[in-house]
């Protein structure tokens, strides 16, 4: 089995454990293991713009720094944000001298010096890099009759720097979606911000974002909605309850990762795919369409 | 109609000829134009902070239009940079323009003249972070959602909200 180096992050660990699971079992029928690295910090969660404050890039490079440490040349993450921190600290440590040896004089007591010579992918990369043809070749039980809205979320295409396709039409979420026989439907929204970590201090504006997106996706005909983000799953997820309750007849939707799907595609029972975790749960939807069996969990 | 238009050639011509005289006087007697530098701490605190000139910006609007905050805020991000252009960055600070903002880079992504916006709003907060005013606080949270709150969430509030 080849092997993956693979940085996990805090909330892959707590609120978004079937994104995980979901994905080691994909990724074990494609031949690949995730080699979980044995030492991680948290990467920040948000990436630092300011220019003097270099104490915060410390995270994301140290956890790179393990990288190479554990002989890795890449490392793969599954939470968009995580992505998005550790790509563009790279891209800084890569690009910046002087900011680079401020870094490292702060790390003098590290072993390993870290250079940037690590390189960040998304899961979506590296399933694109598989080759469609292998998971093609996995899919057991097509999802034919399903209408999938693919939502990406900002983290995963901008800046432009750190996007993994085309920034503002991207299809490469569409690519993997389709192998496994749904349909993907074409909505407006689906590079548009969720509200991000606006939930705590602004909930109006999340409620709205909200709204707007599973509305948007339903217009289109969409059945479920599929991300790669723990954050926008739990703002789309846990909002709608207030969206429902300030809009009367709103309709709630499921959200689920793209992995759970696969899962489900590949012939995984509830051990792989783990519909139990989301909060709006897709189970009802599935077992509308005959992916799921009724009464079995 | 040729006699129309021998007219016309006619009167533009008085016309030209007329500006002409009176650009040319009024350049000799004018003389130069006086220039005040508008910049101040405040200003070169957030270009320092951000590394983005906010000269450049000729207010297209784009950033604007693609913000999803943009329905919830005091100023809009191109009147921000106006603002910021004027030297103004008190009268921003007293909006709740930076606050808002999500940090999606849809304006940096997307404006024509490579400014970025997302960098700057950062800037600004920062410089009311510095001040030492927080925009939140852990104790206004229902502590039910606080439970189930993924820790990016949180994680991602306190490093942008908090100084």
């Amino acid at each position: 089995m080849e092997k993956v180096k693979y940085y996990p992050g805090c909330t892959i660990k707590t609120t978004a454990q079937h994104f995980e699971i979901s994905a080691i079992a994909v990724l074990g029928k494609l031949g690949i293991e995730l080699d979980e690295l044995k030492r991680w910090t948290c990467c920040g969660t948000v990436y630092s713009l300011t220019s003097d404050d270099i104490i915060h890039q410390l995270a994301p490079v140290r956890n790179l720094l393990r990288v190479k440490e554990e002989g890795g040349s890449e490392v793969v993450t599954l939470c968009s944000m995580c992505y998005n921190t550790l790509k563009r600290a790279n891209l800084l440590v890569k690009k910046d001298i002087e900011k680079k040896d401020k870094i490292k004089d702060f790390m003098y007591k590290e072993i390993v010096k870290y250079d940037g010579e690590v390189k960040v992918i998304h899961l979506l990369e590296l399933l694109k890099r598989i080759g469609f043809d292998r998971l093609k070749e996995q899919t057991k039980i097509s999802l034919s009759g399903l209408k999938i809205a693919t939502y990406y979320g900002c983290m995963l295409l901008r800046p432009e720097e750190a996007a993994i396709d085309d920034i503002e039409e991207p299809t490469i979420f569409e690519d993997v979606i389709n192998l496994t026989g749904a349909e993907t439907v074409k909505f407006p929204y689906k590079n548009e911000c969720c509200g991000s970590y606006q939930t705590l201090r602004r909930p109006d504006i999340v409620i709205e974002r909200t709204r707007t997106i599973v509305n948007s996706a339903r217009n289109a005909g969409a059945d479920l909605i599929a991300l790669s983000c723990p954050l926008c799953a739990y703002n789309l997820e846990a909002k709608q309850e207030d969206v429902a309750e300030k809009y009367f007849g709103f309709k709630k939707m499921p959200i689920v990762y793209f992995t759970q799907l696969l899962a489900l595609a590949f012939g995984y029972d509830e051990s792989g795919t783990r519909f139990d975790l989301n909060i709006v749960s897709p189970t009802e939807k599935m077992e509308e369409k005959g992916f799921l069996v009724k009464g079995k969990v | 109609m040729k006699s129309l238009t021998k007219r016309l050639d006619k009167e533009s011509k008085k016309l030209y000829t007329i500006k002409c005289f009176f650009y040319s006087e009024r350049s000799t007697i004018v003389g130069k134009i006086e220039t005040k530098d508008i910049r101040n701490a405040e200003t070169t605190k957030v270009i320092t902070l951000s590394l983005e000139n906010q000269y450049s910006c000729y207010q297209c609007g784009k950033c604007s239009a693609g913000c999803p905050s943009a329905p919830f805020m005091d100023l809009l991000p191109n009147q921000v940079m106006r603002l910021l252009q004027f030297g103004n960055v008190k009268r921003i600070l007293e909006t709740n323009t930076p606050f808002a903002c999500c940090s999606c880079f849809v304006c940096s992504s997307r404006c024509p003249k490579g400014i970025d916006v997302a960098a700057i709003m950062e800037s600004l907060r920062q410089v009311s972070l510095r001040a030492k005013k927080d925009d939140f606080e852990l104790k206004d949270v229902n502590p039910e959602e606080l439970e189930k709150a993924p820790p990016i969430l949180l994680v991602g509030t306190f490093r942008k909200l908090t100084s």
